[in-house]
């Protein structure tokens, strides 16, 4: 390589790096010297991180650095900050009964908005955004409630589940009257069209309603009570109104007596603060249904 | 019309001088007149009324902001004298511009640029930081022989310049600090600001505006009206033939010649114009400019170069005005041996005025008409209806009632559409037998749900309106909205 400081561009009055391809020499340019100064400075910088701060992955963590940073101990403190701010209200929130929030238009709204966050990230896969509910999964904004409607009882269900394991759970099933070979397939058929008679649908050509009534009356009053009207006590849904959790056509009632339902709600007792649960039932109570 | 032009006269472009003219710094000379007198009456009322107004008191009640101008900007009020204003009722301030512009347009086609030459807070303040240096460094003579002079600085000179630039920051620091009292509560702030307790962004809007007026007043100047201002270009466009202007009567002025030449002249009877060439209209033109030249883009019309002239023409004996408010029509009409004739009536001007008093005459209306209560309405999404055990459907709809006086008001909701609806809000403790009852605090808004039921019997088949009323209880004062009643 020839010296390129001694081998001068004519035309330029530039120097050359001495490069030469087919003819072209190439200009030397240098980088501006602040330019190289400020990419030395962000190389040292990158090797001071990496000391300082955590950088580089190992096997099974990684190196901590000498401050001893992490994100996730500053969620902790913004969470603790925040916990902090709301400290007074939500406070406020666990102390009162949950008659007395519903009086009071301030916790009323608070426990609404706060409801309605909490309903968004732990219910709505299940019932819904809006709570409308889905086959299997309850409409919360109606007025028919497997296991109560009142404020207390929404905080039970919410609190301890249904069919959930924990030990204060709502207990009580469908049974597979089919499967289990309690009933015969064409008694299946009779009681379904005696179900659908008792809230003034219509019933297939040349249905027994004695034989009907006989069937429902030895396996089903136990559970849904006299005529079908349902107990909250065992989550026996109310036969006799609108509103069908699976559906009330004769081909859907012949499944649920055949196979039974057996839905679950999880308990949240443990997963969410015993104050978001009240703000939970209060708001699912709000949404219109609540008795 | 092009002109052929000598190529041997083409002077060769430089392509390594500078790509802008260097500006020549203006050093406006006193004067004193007519327009010099409305000038400084405007400036004052000006002022006056910027760095004052945050003091002014206006009694709104108790726990209301007793400031008579305020803009309110964490609670989103604004507060004029008697108005408030909410946000949602921004579109006033869309009539104001509107009424802005159009009175712009309409001074502009009278008088030419009134705002530019006498309200303009540019040339205000441009005006008072000359005055401030006038009284320090001297007239035009003193300060452009100061400028020049090459001397090393004495104590004398070093302090004047110590002590103009103090005041002009006091002027400018003082512009700021009014300036944050039209967002707070103003003897709070004066306090909390001196005791330095004021909030940070009011330190730094203070700052800000500080160091704008320094600038744009004290070294700008007449560079914003000729280069940062739109306005001298869009008013080129809007003006016409029959605006009157600052404006050099040639018809009058021309020839030019030396006094007494002119005396020699006309003693020969012959015609003489009455311009001596004594410069002094360019002498005080705060933006260094000879009006003689005719109308200009950058001649702000504040008439100082008529207050010079005119003390020309009374020392030599001659009429005034020849420097005026006039247009190129009445010069001609002269010069044809004609009377002038000014016409403020036409059709410009009668159109500007109506459009003036058409959104004017509008936004009073609309705003002493304007309701104190209102509410909006809106249908939940998710679900739209739901059926009940009975059959029946309901809807849910968040309302959002809005109570804009300075009372608490109880507010009875009614609801029409579906036939024999059952109504209930969420919250509302006080039912009287057929409509909920909501009380809403003074000057604020209250979220509601709405839950409105149909019985199974009336089931609407399809979506049918809903209109939702609500009545003061007290005052019978009432509004409504309208939303549907849907069928799932």
């Amino acid at each position: 390589m020839t010296d390129h400081h001694s081998d001068i561009d004519s035309v330029s009055g530039k120097s050359t790096t001495g490069h030469e391809w087919d003819g072209i020499k190439e200009l030397n340019t240098p980088l501006p010297r602040w330019w190289v100064i400020t990419f030395y400075l962000t190389i040292v910088w990158a090797i001071a991180y990496w000391v300082v701060y955590p950088a580089w992955p190992l096997i099974q963590s990684n190196t901590t650095g000498m401050f001893g940073y992490s994100s996730r101990a500053d969620v902790a403190v913004e969470l603790a900050n925040l916990e902090k701010i709301r400290g007074g209200k939500m406070t406020a929130l666990g102390a009162a009964s949950l008659a007395d929030i519903e009086k009071d238009p301030a916790l009323l709204a608070l426990a609404r908005a706060k409801g309605k966050t909490v309903f968004g990230d732990n219910c709505a896969p299940c019932h819904g955004s809006g709570a409308a509910g889905a086959k299997g999964y309850p409409n919360l904004n109606d007025d028919d409630w497997l296991w109560g409607g009142t404020l207390d009882q929404i905080m039970q269900t919410i609190q301890f589940g249904a069919r959930s394991g924990h030990a204060k759970t709502h207990e009580g099933q469908m049974l597979a009257f089919g499967k289990d070979g309690v009933l015969k397939p064409e008694e299946i058929v009779t009681v379904a069209n005696y179900v659908r008679s008792l809230s003034g649908l219509s019933t297939r050509n040349g249905f027994d309603a004695a034989k009907g009534e006989k069937i429902f009356a030895e396996n089903c009053v136990a559970c849904h009570g006299d005529g079908g009207k349902g107990n909250p006590e065992m989550g026996a849904p109310n036969l006799t109104d609108k509103i069908w959790l699976y559906g009330s056509d004769e081909a859907t009632l012949i499944e649920t007596i055949s196979q039974g339902r057996a839905g679950v709600m999880p308990a949240w007792e443990g997963r969410l603060d015993p104050a978001t649960i009240k703000a939970m039932a209060v708001y699912v109570h709000s949404l219109g249904g609540g008795k | 019309m092009n002109k052929t032009v000598n190529p041997n006269e083409l002077k060769p472009v430089d392509d390594n001088g500078p790509l802008y003219a260097a500006r020549k710094k203006v050093y406006p000379q006193s004067v004193s007149g007519t327009f010099r007198r409305i000038k400084w009456g405007l400036m004052a009322i000006c002022l006056g009324v910027y760095y004052f107004l945050p003091f002014v008191r206006w009694n709104r009640g108790l726990g209301a902001p007793s400031q008579a101008v305020l803009i309110d900007l964490p609670n989103s009020r604004f507060y004029f004298f008697f108005i408030e204003l909410w946000p949602q009722e921004v579109y006033y301030f869309t009539g104001l511009l509107i009424v802005a512009a159009v009175a712009l347009f309409l001074m502009n086609s009278v008088g030419g640029r009134i705002w530019c030459g006498y309200l303009c807070p540019q040339t205000v303040w441009t005006d008072l930081f000359y005055a401030v240096e006038r009284l320090i460094e001297g007239d035009r003579r003193e300060r452009m022989k100061k400028a020049k002079s090459s001397d090393p600085l004495k104590l004398e000179r070093v302090s004047e310049i110590v002590l103009k630039h103090s005041i002009w920051l006091m002027i400018a620091w003082w512009t700021g600090g009014a300036w944050v009292l039209y967002f707070n509560d103003a003897p709070t702030l004066v306090k909390e600001l001196v005791t330095f307790q004021g909030p940070m962004i009011a330190y730094i809007w203070i700052g800000i505006l500080t160091a704008s007026t320094y600038l744009l007043a004290g070294y700008m100047r007449e560079q914003v009206c000729t280069y940062m201002c739109p306005w001298p270009r869009i008013q080129a466009a809007l003006t016409d033939e029959w605006a009157l202007n600052v404006t050099y009567r040639y018809d009058r002025g021309e020839k030019r010649t030396s006094v007494k030449k002119a005396a020699e002249l006309r003693a020969l009877g012959q015609q003489v114009g009455d311009c001596v060439d004594c410069y002094q209209c360019v002498a005080v033109c705060p933006t260094g400019i000879d009006i003689r030249n005719g109308p200009q883009m950058e001649c702000i019309q504040c008439g100082l170069c008529i207050d010079a002239c005119d003390n020309v023409m009374a020392k030599i004996g001659r009429p005034k005005r020849l420097i005026g408010y006039d247009n190129d029509i009445n010069i001609h009409r002269r010069q044809e041996g004609k009377a002038p004739i000014y016409r403020i009536v036409r059709a410009r001007t009668i159109v500007y005025s109506a459009i003036i008093a058409a959104v004017g005459g509008f936004m009073v209306y609309t705003l002493a008409t304007r309701s104190l209560l209102d509410v909006n309405v809106l249908h939940d999404r998710n679900p739209v209806a739901v059926k009940l055990s009975d059959g029946s459907i309901r809807n849910a709809y968040t309302v959002r009632l809005l109570n804009k006086s300075g009372y608490d008001r109880a507010i009875a909701i009614d609801v029409e559409g579906p036939v024999n609806p059952t109504m209930h809000v969420v919250g509302a403790d006080s039912v009287t037998p057929d409509r909920p009852i909501i009380v809403i605090p003074r000057d604020s808004t209250s979220e509601l749900r709405l839950l409105v039921t149909a019985p199974a019997e009336n089931n609407p088949e399809k979506s049918i309106p809903v209109r939702v009323h609500v009545m003061d209880i007290g005052l019978g004062v009432a509004a409504s909205a309208t939303d549907n009643f849907v069928a799932p």
